[in-house]
């Protein structure tokens, strides 16, 4: 393949251009110069646009849409991919270099078989045949500690949950034996704690057949992991190369060092004073036993498929729960309830005491006002032909009756609330940068001048650094304003820096709630120990270390009648109890737990007390 | 899922039935005045109404009609006396025909247009077929219709300008009776069929998988139709139902225009005499036919996509 010490991949002064739609062209990847040894994972690092995904799409020969390579050369394998004709790459690709998207979902065609797609390039190269390609693909399956490798690729990829799809993904780079494998955020999509078993599984994989891989992430912990050196990119220029420990531990530029910061484990927030109030008041928000789902509703009221089942939980004025699960765990309908969006089956939300009622079209503006939701996404929440004047200064409208230059002035007042100059009031969502779009979301929620904000996800689709802006933002404005958030995330870090009170959703069930303090305390339901042991650290190494003492199997069960939720993927489970009656509640000091186990259990239970996480 | 499309058009048809008896009662006037004309007598009218069982209650007639159509009677015609289904089959299998050879040649030449257009994106021949399709689309059949017999009946005597002969006794014959009619119906459904597709196939084009089958070095043929194609049957199918069952409203104009012996002529007629068994059968066929187009279409994406199929 390469000549002794010669690297697999060489890029010299490689520039990317896009041509717009006046015939521009525009630089966007400038003066890229990096080698990759044999056998060498190198990790390609940065915020979205800074060049990471096209830098390595361009070692497949291949840019995107309008996208051209202008200048430089890309060498991999003693291959020319830079000047080399269509033809000749499509006989490299999948050969030579294969791929893994970041989102295999989206990388599987929905229409055809598993098998079929994963053996594809070893049958359109003319490597195999397609029996001796099935055998392969099979060992494969089975290096990458898929479950049911003789028959998962008889399925659909609608069949097969997101983090086997990934797996599979790697299979299907893999069966040719290629030089080098491009990893492109094969794992952001993915829940942390089934993160961890697809790193495992690649790790695994890599390091057996001795692979050269590029691994394409904007996550530093997961990067330091897996590769071997890292090179961080921004706005498509090198910033920094070097050995994982290097970056990591000597970050030389600025930016590297922002990285690092931004991923390393956030400082506990000090928690706010609580607000002076009578001892019979009522708290802000309750909700006391909701059940919402879908579908047809039985005798008992119940609704077929349910995606909250039982939850209760009250938050005071000023205060912050925080509410984290993975997906499907029903922390987005959980705020679409309190919203008003999605009616409950059963149960009630209680605003100041007052029940709400389910559907937002039955509440008044007051009750409406008072609570209000900042979606998730940004980009698609602001319409894009409405200024962000106008986005904002809607609700004060209608919830104020201010117009003019009264309402003028409440939009710069709100704008410079979250940071914003006022400037920006004339420009539309499109011309604003995602941390941009993001404040606009919060400010437009701000204006109707709230007791209790929603907060889903708000920071998760933005990168470390802006994220990490917008968090701190979160938690001045509830000093000034004295609001009080749900807050719902996947990241048990976040969750540790500004929440008052933490909710451990599971299949829509609470399994553990936890003041601030318990929640840093030794003991938790053991899907709560899971979470927290799932995210990665930002160090070498973690990946071997965090053992698998707190789960069996990353299939969350399919809708058993009773039991614990969590039973299937418990680790230390009783079967003949946890699988046949629904969990008591037990109660301690800051802390409920709804575990067979109760608290003295947990306590008994090797692999549990904290101490026992390998540091 | 397949069970409760079927249902669904069964449904559908029962209360179209409800809608073309309606639809007929609200004609106004009877058979019974249009045959006897002005010198009717009151007592004639009486005694002729009674003996076509117009002088019943409509639902009665309604009743009567639809257990007639289910047990496959389909009643006698008020004007020729004669039984509808002997007036009608040699004229159903004549529209079948003409319609069943406009299919086999615009869906296969639409398909193939839509997917060129979709792969060749951008390009002159892109926008060639674009501007064709609209082009055509935009005339109305009978001006076409009315051009082609100009052109090649009145100038240039290749073809007959009417397409009433029965008799297919050699190939050159059939090809004299139906070219034009089959041109005209074909460029009235191929428009619409030739942009659906490329739509659909230009969107599947753009994913994420098709992105991933190139980069896994799939040559460009299999990555149109092994990956792009498979994902585009579901609105394919339907464009190619929609646009047939205009096959069904086409055929009158262009039935009438080329006296071509057909199901809608017959309707045609049927109507300027008021015969309403003859109007109300053809009607239902209609409306069945379209149904089943439909219908059928949605069977197909339904069993095309694993992730319907495997529910």
């Amino acid at each position: 393949m390469s000549l002794s010490g010669d690297p697999l991949v060489r890029l010299t002064g490689l520039e990317i251009s896009v041509r717009d739609a006046q015939g521009q062209d525009k630089i966007i990847v400038r003066d890229i110069s990096l080698e990759v040894q044999p056998g060498e994972v190198l990790a390609l690092i940065g915020e979205s646009g800074s060049g990471k995904t096209t830098i390595a799409l361009s070692m497949l020969g291949y840019t995107r849409g309008a996208c051209r390579i202008s200048d430089g050369t890309v060498e991999v394998a003693g291959h020319r991919l830079d000047s080399l004709p269509e033809a000749r790459l499509q006989g490299l690709r999948g050969r030579v270099v294969s791929y893994v998207a970041q989102s295999a979902a989206a990388a599987f065609n929905p229409m055809l078989p598993i098998m079929r797609q994963v053996i594809e390039p070893a049958l359109v190269h003319g490597l195999m045949t397609r029996e001796a390609a099935e055998d392969k693909a099979r060992g494969l399956f089975r290096a990458l500690a898929l479950p049911r490798p003789d028959t998962v690729g008889d399925r659909y990829p609608h069949q097969v949950s997101g983090g086997q799809l990934q797996r599979l993904m790697a299979a299907m780079a893999l069966i040719t034996d290629p030089a080098l494998v491009i990893f492109d955020e094969p794992t952001t999509a993915l829940d942390v704690t089934t993160q961890i078993e697809v790193l495992k599984a690649f790790k695994a994989v890599v390091r057996d057949l001795g692979t050269t891989a590029v691994y394409v992430s904007h996550d530093l912990a997961v990067v330091a992991q897996i590769a071997d050196r890292i090179c961080v990119l921004r706005d498509g220029m090198v910033q920094e190369q070097g050995r994982v420990e290097e970056i990591l531990f000597h970050p030389r530029q600025d930016y590297t060092r922002a990285l690092v910061a931004a991923a390393a484990a956030r400082v506990p927030a000090a928690p706010m004073p609580d607000l002076p109030r009578d001892a019979g008041d009522p708290p802000l928000i309750q909700m006391r036993d909701v059940v919402a789902g879908y579908g047809g509703v039985d005798a008992q009221g119940n609704p077929q498929v349910r995606i909250l089942d039982g939850v209760s939980f009250a938050i005071e004025r000023g205060k912050v729960l925080g509410v984290i699960g993975e997906s499907g765990s029903g922390k987005s309908t959980l705020a679409r309830v309190v919203a008003g969006l999605h009616a409950p089956a059963s149960g009630r939300v209680n605003l100041d005491g007052y029940t709400l009622e389910g559907e937002i079209r039955h509440r008044d503006k007051e009750q409406l006002r008072r609570v209000q939701l900042v979606f998730q996404n940004a980009d698609t929440a602001l319409n894009p032909a409405v200024s962000v004047g106008e986005a904002i200064g809607r609700p004060l409208t209608f919830f104020h009756a201010l117009r003019g230059a009264d309402r003028k002035a409440e939009v710069a007042r709100l704008l410079d609330l979250v940071r914003l100059p006022a400037a920006l009031a004339g420009r539309l969502p499109g011309e604003l940068s995602g941390g941009q779009k993001q404040r606009v979301n919060l400010a437009r929620a701000l204006a109707a001048r709230p007791d209790l904000l929603l907060c889903d996800e708000v920071t998760s689709a933005l990168d470390p650094v802006v994220a990490e802006a917008v968090l701190d933002l979160l938690i001045d404005l509830r000093r000034e304003l004295g609001l009080a958030y749900m807050f719902i995330t996947h990241d048990i870090g976040i969750v540790r820096a500004i929440a008052d009170e933490v909710m451990v959703l599971y299949g829509g069930v609470p399994v553990e709630l936890a003041s601030h303090e318990a929640l840093e305390g030794p003991l938790h339901h053991p899907y709560t120990r899971l979470l927290m042991a799932s995210v990665p650290e930002l160090r070498p190494g973690w990946l071997e270390a965090a053992n698998s003492a707190f789960s069996c199997g990353s299939t969350p069960g399919a809708g058993h009648a009773a039991g614990c939720r969590f039973f299937q993927r418990c680790a230390v489970s009783h079967p003949g109890l946890c699988d046949v009656l629904d969990p008591a509640v037990h109660v301690g000091a800051g802390q409920t737990i709804a575990c067979h186990r109760g608290f003295d259990g947990l306590q008994a239970t090797p692999g549990i007390a904290q101490g026992a996480i390998p540091a | 899922m397949i069970a409760k499309r079927v249902g669904g058009a069964l449904l559908t048809l029962f209360l179209l039935s409800l809608v073309v008896f309606a639809m007929s009662l609200l004609m106004g006037g009877d058979a019974a005045e249009a045959m006897l004309g002005q010198n009717a007598t009151p007592e004639a009218l009486a005694g002729l109404r009674a003996a076509m069982h117009l002088d019943q209650p409509s639902w009665q007639r309604y009743l009567g009609w639809l257990g007639g159509l289910l047990r496959g009677d389909l009643g006698v015609s008020l004007i020729t006396k004669l039984p509808v289904s002997t007036l009608l089959a040699p004229r159903l299998l004549a529209s079948l025909q003409l319609a069943g050879l406009t299919a086999a040649v615009s869906v296969p030449l639409a398909l193939f247009l839509g997917i060129l257009a979709a792969v060749r994106r951008g390009s002159l021949l892109d926008r060639v077929i674009s501007m064709a399709t609209i082009g055509v689309v935009s005339v109305p059949e009978f001006v076409i219709a009315t051009l082609m017999v100009l052109i090649f009946a009145v100038r240039l005597h290749w073809l007959p300008a009417l397409s009433s002969s029965r008799d297919f006794s050699s190939l050159h014959d059939v090809v004299r009776v139906f070219t034009m009619p089959v041109i005209c119906l074909a460029c009235v459904v191929m428009a619409q069929m030739i942009r659906m597709t490329r739509a659909a196939v230009c969107d599947a084009l753009d994913s994420s998988y098709v992105e991933a089958a190139r980069l896994k070095g799939v040559p460009p043929r299999r990555l149109v139709l092994g990956h792009a194609l498979p994902n585009a049957i579901g609105p394919i199918v339907n464009a190619v139902a929609l646009s047939l069952s205009v096959l069904l409203g086409g055929v009158i104009v262009i039935e009438v225009i080329f006296n071509y012996p057909g199901v809608a002529r017959l309707m045609v007629d049927a109507v300027s005499t008021r015969d309403l068994p003859l109007i109300q059968t053809v009607a239902m066929i209609f409306s069945a036919a379209y149904l089943m187009l439909v219908t059928s279409a949605d069977i197909v994406a339904i069993l095309c996509n694993p992730r319907l199929r495997h529910r």
